[in-house]
């Protein structure tokens, strides 16, 4: 999955969005308190042709994922400083909602306790402020792809102890009930279970699932795991499925 | 409440040697003693010559008035001028009146000895002699003979009646001395037997002064080494009305001034500190919408006219240079604040620096010598921050070639990983020294060879952000001149300890 751009900055080539928008306009959620960045945000995105709907509140944000214009947001970018509602409560209630919204929080402070309970509380990735558009689009970009159906096409998946994993309809089921993963975590799980056994670093899961190329926080896979295996395992901190290989990384199994 | 003295401990028995010399207490006590020995011996001097001078004077009116009595009786019916038998006679009957003791009489050149076998011509003086043939009275003499003192008392025999004139007849007396002298040694003896209790409780005195004085003086020097430490909560108990419980007081005082102004110091700072966290704070918020829009103002340039297209690459080339500025003040607020973390793992050092490189399209324009398979726990974005800083420094001051060199050095407490970053410059300037990692340090303008160049301008904040997350890995950065002497350039280097394993992320 050789991603087309990466998610460093790559500069602007002065010609203007030149994303070739394939299907229909994928559309995003942006909740940010400040009017002006969040029209900065809006106009560039929809300059490279995504769909946006706007929130000034977390309120707000819920309220329109809950109405009919809900159905169409494929991705939200959050701010986590929100009056009222925090974005972590707001993260926390978007995953109570929908599985597999993919979230992207917006930080202001780059303060890593923030970035750990907002990974924590279910986002799929974080940009710091201020960002230019590049990296956000990038970032959105890798986020939406995680989301999209991977082309492997192969019959219902091997039952893996109970876990059976269709790679071709990405769902995953566990002893015949559906275990509902956002893509990030999906994408995780079909990266390391398309291996078993094999050991995969932070670097090279940072590469191959948030088409980070260097320097991404390892701190996403971690929280990434955490949250895949709290939903999978039937002991998270015994984990049979995602185990940790200190030192190294993770790896599917030995099951 | 009180810390150990860190700086006070090693010299202090060094400190306490020179004490026993010339301490207090050794000078207390000298004082105390040479004081009982001089009142001692002023004192018994004293007394001792005024008892001796008494006894002496009993003794001589004593012996003077017992002579003239028995002289009196017994020369009551004594013819003059006497032949040898009479004047023998009579010395023996004055002798007897007088308790046996040596009577001479004399009479013109006829001389009687009581006791015929004493040698008394060596204890009657011709002094005493004429004093007593020219006077005409009792006349008294100390001498001493054979090493034993004696008194010799001499008076002239006069006639009773009419002009008591002269009968030429001089009677002596010898009186031992021996009981008297013996009793004044004896009060000598006493005070010599005396004098050593004296001095010895002086002695002990002069401790127990000293332990008064001292226990407040020591307590106070503790606590002032105490704050000279650092430990400004240094205070002593002050107990008493005297001078040092006066001076015990005025320390605490001193040091509760100290303390204040030292809290008032570090709330300023605090506050200062703060106040940058909080502007960079808010100046995020704008700037984010800026650094977005500015993105489109660039893609769209070229359609502007030419003024209009370089005011928006300038609008956007300084809003992202304010941006690189505003991120370093919020990561050195962390720094000042502590709130930074180390989010470390085992990571290829080798493959860090060349993806740093790689990332700010340095690849073609650094020399890397690097050592493969050097593995570390470290924060990797740290390093990077590390690395991007002391190459963008290099690449900004120094003239090209740009090497950057891995290795593992041991040193004395465990291997290092050390990297350097060298320059083919001019080498730092005399004065600039550590100084290149202060905060917004600008350097001779020789060195900087300005916005033209492609690397941008720095934040002014680089080599200091560099140097404190080098620290937050236990390590140091070291700026020099180039081991070719200076002018060849400077070298960066960056040394930190090398843990293969650790605190994994999970």
């Amino acid at each position: 999955m050789p991603p087309a751009c990466t998610s460093a900055p790559c500069t602007a080539d002065g010609n203007g969005p030149d994303v070739p928008i394939i299907g229909p306009m994928p559309h995003v959620l942006l909740i940010e308190d400040d009017a002006s960045v969040r029209d900065g945000m809006e106009l560039v995105l929809r300059r490279h042709g995504y769909g946006v709907d706007t929130a000034a509140t977390g309120e707000q944000a819920l309220a329109l994922l809950a109405g009919e214009r809900g159905a169409r947001v494929e991705l939200a970018v959050l701010d986590l400083m929100l009056p009222g509602m925090d974005g972590f409560e707001v993260c926390r209630r978007i995953r109570a909602r929908s599985a597999t919204l993919p979230v992207i929080m917006l930080t202001a402070r780059g303060d890593d306790q923030d970035i750990v309970t907002g990974l924590e509380a279910g986002a799929d990735d974080y940009v710091v402020k201020p960002v230019t558009a590049p990296v956000l689009e990038a970032r959105i970009r890798a986020a939406l792809r995680r989301a999209e159906p991977s082309g492997q096409v192969q019959g219902p998946g091997a039952d893996l102890a109970g876990l059976v994993i269709d790679r071709a309809g990405l769902t995953v089921t566990k002893h015949g009930t559906p275990v509902p993963l956002p893509p990030t975590e999906l994408r995780l799980l079909l990266e390391l279970s398309a291996s078993p056994c094999r050991v995969f670093s932070r670097e090279q899961l940072l590469e191959s699932v948030w088409d980070h190329t260097f320097l991404g926080d390892s701190r996403l896979v971690d929280a990434a795991v955490g949250r895949l295996r709290a939903k999978l395992e039937d002991i998270p901190s015994k984990p049979r499925y995602v185990q940790t290989v200190r030192g190294f990384g993770y790896r599917f199994g030995p099951l | 409440m009180s810390r150990t003295d860190r700086a006070g401990r090693p010299a202090a028995p060094k400190r306490r040697a020179r004490h026993l010399v010339g301490g207090l207490r050794t000078r207390l006590v000298v004082t105390f003693v040479v004081v009982a020995l001089i009142s001692a011996v002023t004192a018994t001097a004293l007394a001792y010559r005024d008892a001796r001078t008494a006894v002496l004077q009993r003794t001589q009116n004593a012996a003077v008035n017992d002579l003239r009595e028995r002289v009196g009786a017994v020369a009551a019916d004594f013819d003059v001028p006497p032949d040898q038998r009479s004047l023998s006679r009579f010395a023996a009957k004055v002798s007897e009146g007088i308790g046996g003791n040596i009577v001479v009489a004399r009479y013109q050149d006829l001389s009687a000895v009581s006791d015929s076998l004493a040698d008394t011509t060596s204890r009657i003086t011709v002094e005493l002699r004429t004093a007593v043939t020219t006077g005409g009275d009792a006349e008294f003499q100390r001498v001493r003979w054979r090493g034993e003192p004696y008194l010799v008392v001499g008076m002239p025999v006069t006639y009773a009646d009419g002009d008591r004139s002269t009968s030429g007849l001089e009677v002596y007396a010898i009186s031992d001395l021996r009981a008297e002298r013996d009793d004044t040694a004896a009060l000598l003896d006493s005070v010599r037997t005396g004098i050593v209790p004296v001095v010895l409780l002086a002695a002990v005195l002069a401790l127990l002064a000293a332990g008064t004085v001292l226990r407040p003086v020591r307590k106070l020097g503790r606590a002032t080494r105490e704050l000279a430490a650092g430990d400004l909560g240094s205070r002593v108990a002050v107990t008493g009305h005297d001078e040092l419980a006066d001076l015990a007081r005025t320390f605490n005082e001193t040091a509760d001034a100290l303390q204040e102004s030292d809290a008032d110091l570090r709330e300023q700072e605090a506050k200062a500190r703060r106040f940058v966290a909080d502007v960079s704070h808010e100046l995020r918020t704008p700037l984010a919408a800026m650094t977005m829009v500015a993105t489109v103002l660039e893609e769209d340039a070229d359609q502007l006219p030419p003024d209009a297209a370089r005011a928006a690459r300038t609008v956007g080339a300084e809003t992202a240079r304010l941006s690189r500025l505003v991120e370093d003040l919020m990561e050195i607020s962390r720094f000042d604040a502590k709130a930074a973390r180390l989010n470390a793992a085992e990571t290829d050092l080798a493959d860090t620096v060349r993806a740093s490189l790689a990332l700010r399209g340095w690849t073609d324009r650094v020399r890397t010598e690097l050592d493969e398979g050097v593995r570390a726990v470290v924060d990797r974005r740290r390093i990077d921050v590390i690395v991007a800083n002391l190459v963008g420094n290099a690449l900004r001051h120094g003239a090209p070639p740009v090497t950057v060199t891995l290795t593992t050095a041991p040193e004395a407490d465990g291997e290092r990983v050390v990297l350097s970053v060298a320059d083919h410059g001019p080498g730092l300037p005399p004065e600039a020294g550590e100084r290149v990692f202060d905060r917004f340090y600008k350097a001779d303008t020789a060195r900087t060879r300005g916005a033209a160049d492609d690397s941008g301008q720095g934040s002014g904040l680089g080599m200091a952000i560099a140097l404190e997350n080098a620290r937050l890995h236990g390590g140091t950065i070291d700026a020099a001149d180039a081991a070719d002497g200076p002018g060849h350039g400077a070298v960066f280097t960056l040394r930190l300890p090398l843990r293969r394993t650790g605190e994994d992320t999970e």
